[in-house]
């Protein structure tokens, strides 16, 4: 079975993210970047598939700068097989749709019979890459998986997808694509000599010349939406420390400003 | 044709409120632009939802109807409207950003190759009437003003909880125009075979008008039951922090935080949370925060508009006698 991973790196959640000087761009000095924790749960699905049915090749596919080289190394470490770098900048600074084409053009010349993403990434919070590729692929897509089982001639999955309120069971034709959510598995950390055997493992750089698409058509250019201005949140005030002797004292304080002052209850 | 489209989600045969509150505000952006508000209902039987969202202001409501799209899937969903807006061709398509609502939305996107903002707190129009939008990154750390190129539809999905619905009007009449959608089962592309229910009909974290929420204050799982006791008094949603969700304490779905659900409720109450900076970006645009921690060193008090230094095993159990009490008045 042939498997593509899509994998991001993004910022450590425990990251400070400030705008730069211009207000455009995000201020990366001295942050901690690592795999998007989504993608990592889409690595270890694709790495138990292989355990489990004893075949097949686990290929990460990453859009990023150079230094997303370092978390493609890590999920290589995981156990991934190899993996496709497109490291150019004239792909970067891209919205979900620039992303999701660039990533349909690099794809569609690979052999795969499953493609996993994460639901999510967690730095644009866009949930859409996903489903585009889906739609530039001509491919079932299901975002926010939690369970995946393959059936005996693996032509088809049963997956669990989280909606409101329960999970949703779906049966689905492969080759199709899947968006891991929180619930799936519980991602393994790269063992040592998984951290050796990835320094030679293959990855692939891939540059907009080797795509076929032009610079009009990715990155800011190919972009259908783009950010005009970064501001911070308007910074909340620690507000008032409700009094009383007792806990049940507070606690009555407390429901009376909620009902008469916050009006929230 | 021109206009600004809203998709009504709904359940159960009810539109939902984020619904409301999105063609309130997107009325203004109509009235702005000279345009039709319209709405646009999928399912296999939806006519009887048309006053709802008329009284909100749409002018023509298009019920889009077809046996295969009984159950929401994204295939369906997508090809119904998508055949729509290739038709009709509105200038701004919005969804709310449920669940189905961003699910949708994308795949409507990558179809129509056409830009999409998730999740917006705010929405407006550039002079040149392009729709224009402010966004959360990384969870509410940073905000981000988004244009859009000159592909149309111009599409966002909106917070829900964040626009204010105005007072519906009962006496409007919207235009009816009924559509009979060519949908076949292969279009869904995917079978539906069950839907288990695990959180009742409690709206999602993501929807709920109040949560409250525990941390690793809690100590272990049983005590969960004085916030959800809380919570049914209250009419509000459980959440949990990262730590209590990775000690196995809460499902993952219940999770509040940059590696969980942003949310913003009217009312968080967070009982036994620190508040780790990736928690913080996940609530902080809730309108009120309170709380409930011992610690009074803890880092929510600088978000929280109400803190209660104390112990939350006694707090909560007194401050639900408190709500039943209000609730009964």
């Amino acid at each position: 079975m042939e498997i593509i991973c899509l994998l991001k790196q993004v910022p450590d959640t425990e990251a400070e993210i400030r705008p730069t000087a211009d207000n455009v761009g995000i201020n990366y000095e001295g942050i901690k970047f690592v795999i998007n924790v989504y993608d990592e749960y889409a690595v270890e699905e694709a790495l138990k598939i292989k355990e489990k049915t004893g075949e097949g090749t686990i290929t990460i596919v990453t859009l990023g700068p150079e230094r997303a080289g370092e978390s493609i190394r890590t999920g290589l470490a995981m156990g991934a097989d190899k993996a496709v770098h497109l490291d150019d900048p004239a792909l970067l600074g891209g919205d979900a749709y620039a992303t999701a084409k660039t990533l349909a053009q690099a794809v569609k010349g690979m052999s795969y019979d499953l493609i996993l993403c994460g639901l999510r990434a967690i730095d644009d919070d866009s949930f859409q890459v996903g489903h585009i590729l889906a739609e530039f692929l001509g491919l079932p897509s299901v975002m926010g998986i939690v369970k995946l089982e393959l059936s005996a001639d693996k032509k088809q999955a049963q997956v669990h997808r989280q909606v409101e309120g329960g999970i949703e069971v779906l049966e689905v034709p492969l080759p199709a694509i899947f968006g891991a959510t929180k619930g799936l598995n519980e991602p393994r950390y790269p063992s040592l000599p998984g951290i050796m055997k990835a320094k030679k493992k293959e990855l692939k750089q891939i540059k907009l010349a080797d795509l076929g698409l032009s610079e009009g058509e990715v990155g800011k250019q190919g972009a259908r939406t783009s950010v005009s201005k970064l501001s911070l949140p308007p910074l909340r005030q620690a507000g008032k420390i409700v009094q009383g002797d007792t806990p049940e004292v507070k606690a009555a304080n407390l429901a009376k400003l909620l009902r008469e002052e916050a009006k929230v209850i | 044709m021109a206009g600004i489209w809203v998709y009504a989600e709904h359940k159960n045969g009810k539109v939902k409120k984020a619904t409301f509150e999105i063609l309130s505000e997107a009325k203004k952006l109509a009235n702005k632009k000279g345009e039709p508000l319209c709405a646009v209902l999928i399912g296999s039987s939806v006519e009887e939802m048309v006053p709802a969202v008329g009284a909100y202001g749409a002018e023509k409501v298009y019920c889009v109807e077809a046996a295969d799209l009984g159950t929401y899937t994204s295939g369906g969903f997508t090809k119904a409207l998508c055949d729509l807006v290739q038709q009709e061709k509105p200038s701004i398509v919005l969804f709310g950003a449920s669940i189905n609502g961003k699910d949708l939305s994308a795949r409507v996107a990558g179809r129509l190759r056409a830009g999409l903002a998730t999740d917006c707190t705010g929405i407006g129009l550039s002079d040149e009437g392009r729709l224009q939008v402010r966004r959360p990154m990384f969870s509410g750390k940073v905000y981000a003003d988004v244009v859009f190129s000159d592909a149309t539809p111009q599409m966002a999905s909106i917070r829900p909880n964040v626009l204010m619905a105005a007072a519906p009007d009962a006496g409007r009449k919207p235009e009816k125009a009924k559509i009979a959608a060519s949908v076949k089962s292969e279009d869904l592309m995917v079978k539906v075979m069950e839907v288990v229910k695990t959180g009742g009909e409690k709206p999602d974290l993501t929807e709920a008008e109040i949560i409250v929420s525990g941390g690793r204050g809690m100590k272990g799982p049983e005590n969960y039951k004085i916030l959800e006791e809380l919570a049914d008094v209250l009419g509000a949603v459980v959440g949990a922090s990262r730590s209590a969700v990775d000690a196995g304490w809460r499902p993952q779905s219940d999770q509040v935080g940059q590696s969980g659900k942003v949310v913003a409720p009217n009312l968080y109450i967070a009982a036994g949370i620190s508040g780790a900076i990736q928690h913080l970006a996940g609530m902080g645009t809730s309108k009120v925060i309170v709380a409930i921690n011992k610690d009074p060193e803890a880092p929510i008090f600088k978000k929280a508009d109400y803190g209660v230094v104390d112990d939350l095993f006694k707090v909560v159990p007194a401050f639900t006698e408190e709500c039943k009490k209000l609730k009964a008045d």
